[in-house]
């Protein structure tokens, strides 16, 4: 269970989120949509730890762990996993073995062995066959020269792979025609379950009918502003964000 | 992969500088300074013949009127050359026979720096292991040489330079100086007066070298020079691998090597050349390391001969080097591949020159530069095609890899074509550490130094293909050793 407190992000200095406040219970999966510069991103980037995003109050803890006294690598192990909106580049290093040297580097810091090496090539064919992609491609360095949609399908292998208990999907959609939507949004559902939390942030509903969620929660100047079932994303998709952008207008910091 | 785990977990063993250690030996050692006296007690102290003395005192004669060089991006206090020994050897009986004659301080230095000179326990290795003959030299000599037994078998001859002097005085006086000449510059003129040891190979036409030979260099003594001498001679369609390591204590002073390393591939012989050198790099303020200025020169002097640089460099406070091919064989080919290393205050200035004379040769260059700390880090090269080196062609890969804020990279290529047939291609690039793939990296679970570690290799990886694989592994070892702190 993820559970966010009250929870304040400053990037140099500027405040961005100002007191969130959100729990997804494990096995759920709750959509947070909202407009450009809401901080959505600030969201992801928060929770999993990056520099420069400085928690300034508030807390947000994985299944009891304080999430925010934790470095990036620690999160992980922790089972944090996230999808990037843009995922980066990755120069000589084979896929398989930027993948494999991250799980081993997981399972080591939670006291686990390495994975044997036949066992790893056997659940990276599946998961890849799954997500339809090519097994070779596996052996190219990893995002370099891959296009948008082969990028975001990557993102979902190596979090098939991980297997986290927590989730948070970036922005999935974008840069996805419809076909890779419908392979990623499978991809994703299959890794549904009772032990993870899945944080889907996103600025349009259209992802949402492929991966329905729990809860849809929206997002503006900083804070959640409203929740609700799936229907609030189709009622957002039919009136846009306006009338959150205007609710929030002069709240204080 | 296996390798990577192998790096973090040598990283996690090692101290910074595992090779620095001391040995305490009982040692010979030449006056202090440098004078034709100096030259003269060296000669005799090895049983030269007379001819290799005059070569020498001629080498001394020409080096009293050249200068130190200073273009390269290098800065360090001037150099008193009267105030160093200029030959150190462990005292032993002169050239030790057998293993058992050997001191065994000696042997154990070797064996704490993991080079195996016992052949049985080579052979006694891990099945299907590549073996490899081994000639160590320590300071001013070489210690032994392994496996010399096979390798004459073969026809192949692996000796210390000293044993050719006296042993095969036809093929030294052939060769010695052919590809480096005595004045060609101020260190390799300083080499050929007072150059202690190295290695030489001789391979005979169409032989094939049965095992990789290598030779470890070790600079023991306080206050002394090193200046080994290689010659490796690959006849008419003979292939040799060599590889050369490179280790020395850490000391307060400065240590200076100036090594000369020539090679001469005749007629569709191929050379492939490995160095992994971590001489003692200096500490983090920059004080101590070894002052590395190295002439290695090869020679494709036949048809369709090939020689082929590998470098990790990793050590010294100072590196000057520059490995070149002279392509003069008409299709002969020349490569470079090369890491060079700079953390904390260490200073390189390395590349490579590939000398294209005859028609339809060709060469290949990449070059991967790494600083972080406050070091400084140039590419230095130069591609040229004589009006006679029809069809030429050379492609060239700098990339330039910058981690932290207060190291520079410096890319200083020269590229002159004198035939319109010739065709150079250089591609250059300079990038630095991203924190996004850093965070990327962490956020799938690596820590900090693995993700730096994944990044570089990544980046080296083109080079490191290029090594035998044995090296591969240790030079991956000291690629994360070099950078460790170096982040954060």
């Amino acid at each position: 269970m993820l559970s966010i407190e009250n929870l304040h992000v400053s990037v140099a200095d500027k405040p961005i989120l100002k007191g969130l406040s959100l729990a997804v219970p494990s096995g759920e999966v709750h959509a947070v949509m909202g407009p450009n510069g809401a901080g959505k991103s600030t969201l992801s980037y928060a929770l999993a730890g990056r520099p420069g995003y400085e928690v300034t109050a508030g807390s947000a803890t994985l299944n009891g762990d304080d999430l925010t006294a934790l470095d990036p690598s620690e999160r992980a192990a922790k089972g944090v996993f996230l999808s990037f909106q843009y995922p980066t580049e990755i120069p000589g290093v084979p896929a398989l073995t930027f993948i494999r040297t991250a799980l081993n580097a997981q399972r080591k810091a939670r006291g686990e062995g390495e994975i044997a090496a036949p066992d790893f090539l056997r659940l990276a064919r599946a998961k890849a066959g799954e997500l339809k992609i090519d097994f070779e491609m596996l052996k190219r360095p990893l995002n370099v020269g891959f296009s948008g949609g082969e990028k975001k399908r990557m993102e979902i292998l190596q979090m098939a792979m991980l297997a986290p208990k927590l989730a948070i999907l970036d922005e999935t959609d974008s840069g996805l025609d419809i076909d890779a939507l419908r392979i990623v949004s499978e991809g994703v559902n299959a890794m549904r379950g009772p032990d993870c939390s899945m944080l889907v942030i996103t600025h349009y509903q259209r992802l949402l009918d492929y991966i329905r969620p729990d809860k849809v929660h929206v997002l503006a100047a900083g804070r959640i502003v409203a929740s609700g079932g799936p229907e609030l994303a189709l009622q957002l998709e039919r009136e846009g964000y306006d009338k959150y952008v205007a609710k929030t207008e002069g709240v204080p910091a | 992969m296996a390798a990577v785990k192998e790096t973090v977990q040598s990283v996690a063993e090692l101290e910074r500088y595992k090779h620095g250690f001391v040995t305490e030996i009982e040692q010979e050692l030449a006056p202090k300074g440098l004078s034709a006296e100096t030259v003269r007690y060296i000669s005799a102290q090895k049983n030269e013949p007379e001819w290799m003395l005059q070569w020498r005192l001629e080498a001394f004669e020409r080096w009293q009127a050249l200068e130190q060089p200073h273009w390269a991006r290098v800065d360090f206090p001037e150099i008193d050359y009267q105030d160093a020994y200029y030959y150190a050897a462990p005292k032993t009986k002169a050239g030790p026979k057998s293993l058992d004659e050997v001191d065994p301080e000696l042997l154990a230095t070797y064996e704490k720096l993991g080079i195996p000179l016992k052949e049985q326990a080579v052979l006694a290795g891990v099945e299907g292991a590549p073996r490899y003959a081994v000639d160590a030299v320590f300071d001013s000599v070489s210690v032994v040489t392994t496996f010399k037994k096979e390798l004459a078998e073969a026809g192949v001859i692996f000796c210390s330079m000293s044993e050719a002097i006296r042993e095969h005085p036809e093929l030294v006086r052939q060769y010695l100086g052919s590809v480096v000449p005595v004045s060609d510059n101020f260190f390799a003129c300083l080499n050929s007066a007072v150059f202690s040891d190295g290695s030489f190979v001789y391979v005979p036409p169409g032989v094939r070298c049965p095992m990789e030979l290598s030779t470890y260099f070790r600079i023991n003594a306080a206050e002394s020079g090193q200046f080994e001498r290689t010659l490796i001679i690959a006849d008419k369609g003979a292939y040799v691998s060599y590889l050369e390591g490179c280790t020395a204590p850490m000391r307060d002073e400065n240590q200076m090597h100036a090594a000369v390393v020539e090679l001469v591939a005749l007629e569709d012989a191929e050379i492939k050349y490995s160095t992994v050198q971590n001489w003692y790099p200096g500490d983090a303020e920059g004080k101590g390391g070894i002052y590395n200025f190295v002439t290695k020169r090869a020679d494709c002097r036949g048809d369709r001969s090939k020689v082929s640089w590998t470098q990790v460099e990793t050590g010294s406070a100072i590196t000057w080097k520059y490995p070149s091919c002279v392509l003069r064989g008409e299709g002969s080919s020349g490569e470079f591949y090369s890491i060079a290393i700079t953390n904390n205050r260490q200073q390189a200035d390395t590349g490579t020159k590939m000398i294209h004379l005859g028609a339809n040769t060709r060469s290949r260059i990449i070059s991967k530069g790494i600083s972080a700390g406050h070091s400084s880090n140039t590419y230095r090269g130069l591609v040229s095609a004589h009006p006679k080196a029809k069809g030429a062609r050379n492609f060239t890969q700098c990339d330039s890899l910058l981690i932290g804020k207060d190291c520079g990279a410096h890319t200083t290529p020269y590229i002159e074509a004198r035939n319109a047939s010739a065709k150079f291609e250089h591609e250059a690039t300079t990038t630095r550490l991203s924190e996004d793939q850093l965070f990327y990296a962490m956020q799938r679970g690596l820590s900090q130094e693995e993700a730096v570690q994944l990044l570089v290799n990544g980046f080296v990886k083109d080079v490191l293909q290029e090594l035998p694989m044995e090296f591969a592994v240790e030079a991956q070892k000291l690629v994360a050793i070099s950078l460790e702190g170096s982040v954060g």
